[in-house]
């Protein structure tokens, strides 16, 4: 944990004397060189609590906590066909604390002792044709933590309409994933091998895949008012359940959860954003979301950011959401031994959560603390709770640079 | 149940709003307002954590311009 921080402290230094020692970028006009356009540094902390985790059947602590850090570099280039070139660069480290996960051995300690970190890297590159309104781009992504691995890739295009009011935009994505299957421990027929110079357990794995092909189109409607719908067809399969959630049967004995090996999902969703008089915005959002597990999901959102004056607003913000509970939840202890497909995961039970909380936005126009290449600064904070008592809160940060 | 079917007659209503709102044409110049950095048509990125736990700890995901996989959520 230690030296997480130090490398966050290190990261962040580095950033800003970087940005000290760059010159003001005065003449973006076609710029054939490599050159910057902005940098984020984003990052949260989440807390949660409640008495539901799956790792132990649907009973026990869910106590978990995520440190979250995300840095995104963007650059830019004009080729010779005055074709903008974009090329995002990501890293995200997340460190998290889980007692919940303490618990794949149920005679472990049962504080929030267990711990690993999360490294995500990625790479996206765009070329846009201004002339003709089109985008075209890819990326590829990865991601590692103890028991998981992640590769992405991702293509994308974009095409305005002839009067540019209009903007229809699909994108495909992949991601090929490895669950490794650490399951709970007096259960356990996988014997782990020894590996490594730390002398880490090495799990043997199983595939998990997932294919999204998203879909939106955006539409000005006037000076104050846009809107965006969206559409995805996801597909999943492989390994969907996680090896160390357990179910406990109605004859008490327990077993590993399982799920199918393949899903669904359709989620379609609108934005609308109204910008009402001179100091007030309306960002409205709505999902409808179905899947073949039996899930049936309503989402709605409306943050209103008040400016208070140019440089400087405040956002309150809360997000309703609804869902019906996949057809294999049971409670503990209530699935039946016949069963041929069981979770008693509690974030696909029946439930509604409320989210609510407000953000600040600073711009000011010489730079936040007078750092000229420092344009905004951002906190966020918001409180998370389900019908049935997980609660959690979560804090965010992003510093842009330009 | 009754406030999903109030959220689909909100969303059947904004819906309906748009597509009936005759579209005027806007000059790059009149789009200061459309371009102000909250009118933008997606998630913040201050957002990303956000949209990355209700993910993880909702059956319902996508949509949204966010990720619909990788990276575990296995807490």
């Amino acid at each position: 944990m230690k030296k997480l921080s130090l490398v966050m402290i290190g990261l962040y230094v580095g950033l800003f004397a970087g940005f000290a020692q760059s010159k003001a970028d005065s003449s973006k006009y076609k710029n054939h060189k490599l050159s910057f356009e902005e940098a984020n540094i984003v990052s949260s902390y989440y807390s949660q609590d409640g008495n539901n985790s799956a790792v132990t059947g649907g009973i026990g602590t869910e106590k978990l906590t995520d440190l979250s850090n995300s840095f995104e570099l963007k650059l830019y280039k004009y080729d010779k066909r005055y074709r903008k070139n974009s090329f995002n660069f990501e890293l995200g480290i997340d460190h998290y604390t889980s007692a919940s996960s303490d618990m794949i051995d149920l005679k472990a300690n049962s504080s929030a002792s267990y711990n690993d970190t999360r490294i995500y890297p990625s790479i996206n590159w765009t070329r846009e044709n201004e002339k003709k309104g089109t985008t075209i781009g890819t990326g590829l992504s990865y991601s590692h933590e103890f028991d998981y691995v992640s590769y992405g890739g991702n293509i994308n295009f974009a095409a305005k309409t002839k009067n540019r009011s209009g903007e229809f935009s699909a994108k495909f994505q992949t991601f090929f994933d490895q669950v490794s299957l650490v399951q709970p421990l007096e259960i356990r027929t996988l014997i782990p091998t020894t590996s490594g110079r730390e002398g880490r357990s090495k799990y043997p794995t199983s595939p998990r895949n997932t294919f999204d092909l998203a879909m939106s189109y955006s539409q000005i409607i006037n000076q104050h008012f846009q809107i965006m719908l969206l559409g995805d067809i996801i597909a999943q399969n492989g390994y969907l359940g996680l090896p160390f959630h357990r179910v406990y049967l109605t004859t008490g004995k327990v077993v590993q959860e399982n799920l199918p090996n393949t899903r669904v999902k359709i989620p379609l969703g609108i934005r609308a954003n109204y910008f009402l008089g001179d100091n007030l915005i309306l960002r409205g959002y709505y999902r409808f979301y179905t899947d073949d597990w039996g899930i049936t999901a309503h989402t709605a959102s409306l943050e209103t950011p008040i400016k208070i004056n140019s440089f400087f607003s405040v956002s309150p913000f809360y997000r309703y959401y609804t869902q019906t509970a996949t057809k294999y939840f049971a409670p503990y202890q209530q699935t039946v031994p016949t069963a041929q497909y069981y979770t008693s995961n509690y974030d696909l039970s029946n439930f509604n959560s409320n989210f609510y909380g407000a953000g600040i936005r600073l711009t000011p126009p010489k730079g936040v603390f007078g750092i000229q290449h420092f344009e905004m600064l951002e906190i966020r904070y918001g409180h998370y709770s389900k019908s049935y008592g997980m609660q959690s809160d979560i804090i965010s940060m992003n510093l842009k640079f330009k | 149940m009754n406030k999903a079917k109030t959220l689909k007659q909100i969303g059947t209503v904004v819906v309906a709003a748009a597509i009936s709102s005759s579209c005027t044409s806007v000059k790059e110049y009149q789009k200061n307002k459309l371009n102000d950095g909250e009118m933008v048509l997606a998630n913040r990125k201050i957002e990303k954590t956000e949209t990355s736990f209700q993910t993880y700890r909702e059956g319902a995901s996508g949509a949204n311009g966010g990720k619909s996989g990788g990276g575990c959520g296995c807490n």
